[in-house]
């Protein structure tokens, strides 16, 4: 008897909480398939569901060009971050050579300030150097940021591998560039996932630094763009934005599902500096 | 005179010549010789050094004339003077002078390494009267690490750290909207803002206010969603529960989901005019009156907690459940045949197990939610405004202020000495967290 209470009080629990979950999500799925325009027109649960808002958000707005600059910049830093992040670490977890330790301790600190603190000084120097309103050149900053965190992190999985397997290669008369080819990168699989999965999610939905260096409604790329739809016209773009935010939420969504183990195993490493 | 002062005063003159005439190291020496000449040859060619030697120029200026080295430095004393349109652009100059002075930097470096370099091969020589040679296979080994790591340092030097220090450097000036570049000069201030963010009622008022709401808000945010995922980590966990598979997957989307999309769609949610919330509330007769969720002071800050535990939540829920599956059960079966009770096991056996395990993510999600920008403009834009703060909202907290400053009222050097504030607090936090963890100890 009491373990059928207490079995009736958790699954209560659990369905609540599910269903506060589940509501907000289903509530924008619904918005994005309804047939009103503005955020009070449009009805809490639609009465009847159309596709108009899709058609409106690729005829009425760049949203095509939005996403294919913020793929751009996300294939583009996938590549980038994940090659020189392991190249680094790489070196700095199998080469002893002067400088070492401080050169590992001055990343350290330059991963605890962020990016967006210095988004003044970007600014100028891309004034300075006429990158200004070009998507691709914000890479350049993405890939910079992302090494010291995660030269730290590919560092502590890579201390963690048996270093003999490479001796062994070395011996064999292999290059450095063959073992890191045939030893460290297949060893390294788990920890290379996790940084292009983030590092490929991380810039769709940056906000601050495309807003301030790209300005052209061409070059946006689609956290502005989507951001600029909302501000101050709930009223006349509430549906479009839901539509267009469903079409980005769900690949980003099933990606991170699918990539879930990883990611887990990243972040605790990442507390724990491996 | 003995070879390694010889070599030494020769190299100080003449770089590498130590090296190339005492040691015989004749490509080592004209290396560094080759670094004299192009220190030497970028700073003559791009000035106007020449005309002065042949008195071309009657009133020498070295921000007109100076070369690249020379003009590099003087933009960074003085951050120009000739103000108005196609006068002088200050912060160009602040820009170009951080990077004249790491390329000065690098080229000191070098004079350094050539010196000692000269006097290691001078000893030798006085000791053994030869130079031991070494094998190129070594020399490779050793040069490998710098080759590789060259090209990236430069980039992170670049991208990373000199915007940093612009940014360090800009709290010590007056650049702001009435020192806007062109047009007008920016010029060093020293201390001066430091003093009127403590000083000048306004902004010390408006930093302590903005400053224990950021604190609040971090420990509010990082403690209601540790707990709110420990204990459904716990409810998954019950032995009682039938499909977990299903709420666990259900239970992840909130994390799953963009930030960015969560914060804006509930953003319209809570609209205090339209919000569907509110028209539900209203159509089932529970409230007569609109709720400003986003707009009254206090509920708003209410609002954006709650919000951001339910997208904070899932994290620590999944990283708890993580953690209980891989303890051992014998742990609590021994504690319990001792003859402690199931809350007694939780509190202290169960809990400090896992606050243990969890520890350093708690301290780094605290670090982050310190700085979550996103959790707060996108919900509130940091608002409802404050009339007695600075340019400042009720639910703003530090970094949402400092890019309120930065993009709306062009306060760069306010915006700077925050900057450097917050980077202080963090770097404090995350040393002291990352000094107690194996990485540190190990290295």
């Amino acid at each position: 008897m009491k373990n059928k209470v207490n079995s009736f009080f958790v699954h209560l629990e659990l369905v609540v909480m599910a269903l506060l979950v589940l509501i907000p999500i289903v509530w924008i799925v619904l918005s994005a398939f309804n047939p009103g325009n503005g955020l009070a027109t449009s009805s809490l649960v639609p009465k009847s569901l159309t596709l108009k808002n899709f058609s409106r958000l690729f005829t009425e707005t760049n949203y095509r060009q939005w996403f294919m600059n913020s793929l751009t910049i996300a294939v583009l830093n996938t590549i980038f971050s994940v090659a020189l992040v392991l190249v680094t670490a790489w070196i700095m977890s199998r080469f002893k050579f002067k400088g070492k330790k401080t050169s590992l301790m001055a990343i350290l600190l330059l991963s605890m300030f962020p990016t967006f603190l210095s988004m003044t000084a970007l600014y100028t120097l891309f004034l300075n150097f006429g990158l200004l309103d070009k998507p691709v050149a914000l890479t350049i900053i993405y890939v910079a940021g992302a090494i010291p965190y995660n030269v730290w992190l590919v560092k502590g999985y890579l201390d963690g591998l048996p270093k003999e397997v490479d001796e062994a290669a070395y011996i064999d008369g292999c290059s450095y560039f063959m073992t890191f080819r045939k030893i460290i990168l297949p060893l390294s699989k788990p920890i290379i996932t996790y940084c292009a999965v983030s590092q490929f999610m991380m810039p769709w939905m940056d906000y601050i630094l495309p807003n301030m260096l790209l300005s052209s409604d061409t070059s946006k790329t689609l956290a502005v763009g989507l951001y600029g739809l909302i501000t101050g016209r709930e009223n006349t773009n509430f549906t479009m934005f839901a539509a267009g935010a469903v079409i980005i939420a769900v690949p980003i969504t099933i990606l991170f599902i699918i990539f879930q183990k990883y990611l887990v195993q990243g972040i605790a490493a990442g507390a724990n500096k491996g | 005179m003995k070879k390694k002062v010889s070599s030494v005063i020769l190299s100080c003159i003449f770089w590498g010549s130590g090296q190339f005439f005492i040691a015989k190291k004749k490509i080592r020496g004209l290396l560094f010789f080759a670094a004299q000449v192009l220190l030497l040859a970028i700073e003559l060619l791009s000035g106007y050094w020449f005309n002065w030697f042949a008195g071309e120029i009657a009133h020498f200026d070295i921000g007109t004339y100076g070369g690249y080295f020379t003009k590099g430095l003087w933009g960074l004393f003085t951050l120009g003077t000739t103000p108005g349109v196609g006068g002088d652009h200050s912060t160009l100059l602040l820009i170009n002078g951080i990077l004249t002075l790491m390329a000065l930097l690098v080229f000191v470096g070098i004079y350094v390494w050539n010196i000692r370099d000269a006097y290691k091969l001078g000893r030798q020589l006085d000791e053994t009267g030869t130079i031991a040679a070494v094998p190129s296979r070594i020399k490779r080994r050793k040069a490998f690490p710098y080759l590789v790591l060259l090209p990236i340092g430069i980039i992170i030097a670049l991208v990373v750290f000199m915007p940093i220090v612009f940014s360090v450097l800009t709290a010590f000036t007056n650049y702001d909207a009435n020192h806007m570049p062109p047009g007008q000069l920016v010029s060093w201030v020293g201390l001066k803002n430091f003093f009127k963010l403590f000083n000048v009622p306004i902004w010390s008022q408006t930093f302590f206010g903005v400053l224990i709401w950021t604190v609040v808000w971090a420990v509010c945010a990082t403690f209601s969603t540790y707990f709110l995922g420990l204990f459904q980590a716990l409810i998954l966990n019950s032995r009682h529960v039938k499909h977990r598979g299903i709420f666990q997957t259900i239970y992840i989307l909130p994390w799953a989901i963009p930030g960015m999309i969560t914060l804006l769609v509930f953003r319209n949610l809570l609209n205090g005019q339209f919000g569907p919330l509110n028209q539900f509330l209203m159509n089932i007769h529970l409230i007569k009156d609109r709720i400003p969720f986003l707009t009254d002071p206090t509920i708003a800050k209410v609002s954006v907690i709650l919000v951001n535990l339910w997208m904070g939540f899932p994290q620590f829920m999944v990283m708890l459940l993580g953690v209980m599956s891989n303890q051992d059960a014998s742990l609590y079966e021994a504690a319990e045949i001792d003859g402690a009770n199931k809350m007694q096991v939780f509190s202290y056996i169960k809990l400090p197990l896992l606050t243990r395990a969890t520890a350093p993510l708690i301290v780094m999600n605290f670090a982050a939610n310190f700085n979550a920008f996103g959790a707060i403009y996108f919900l509130t834009n940091g608002g409802p405004t404050n009339p007695s703060y600075q340019f400042a909202g009720d639910t703003d907290i530090l970094i949402s202020w400092i890019y309120k400053l930065t993009l709306n009222q062009h306060m760069y050097s306010m915006a700077a000495v925050m900057n450097i504030l917050i980077f202080a607090f963090i770097a404090a936090v995350s040393i002291w967290n990352f000094r107690r963890t194996n990485a540190f100890k190990e290295m």
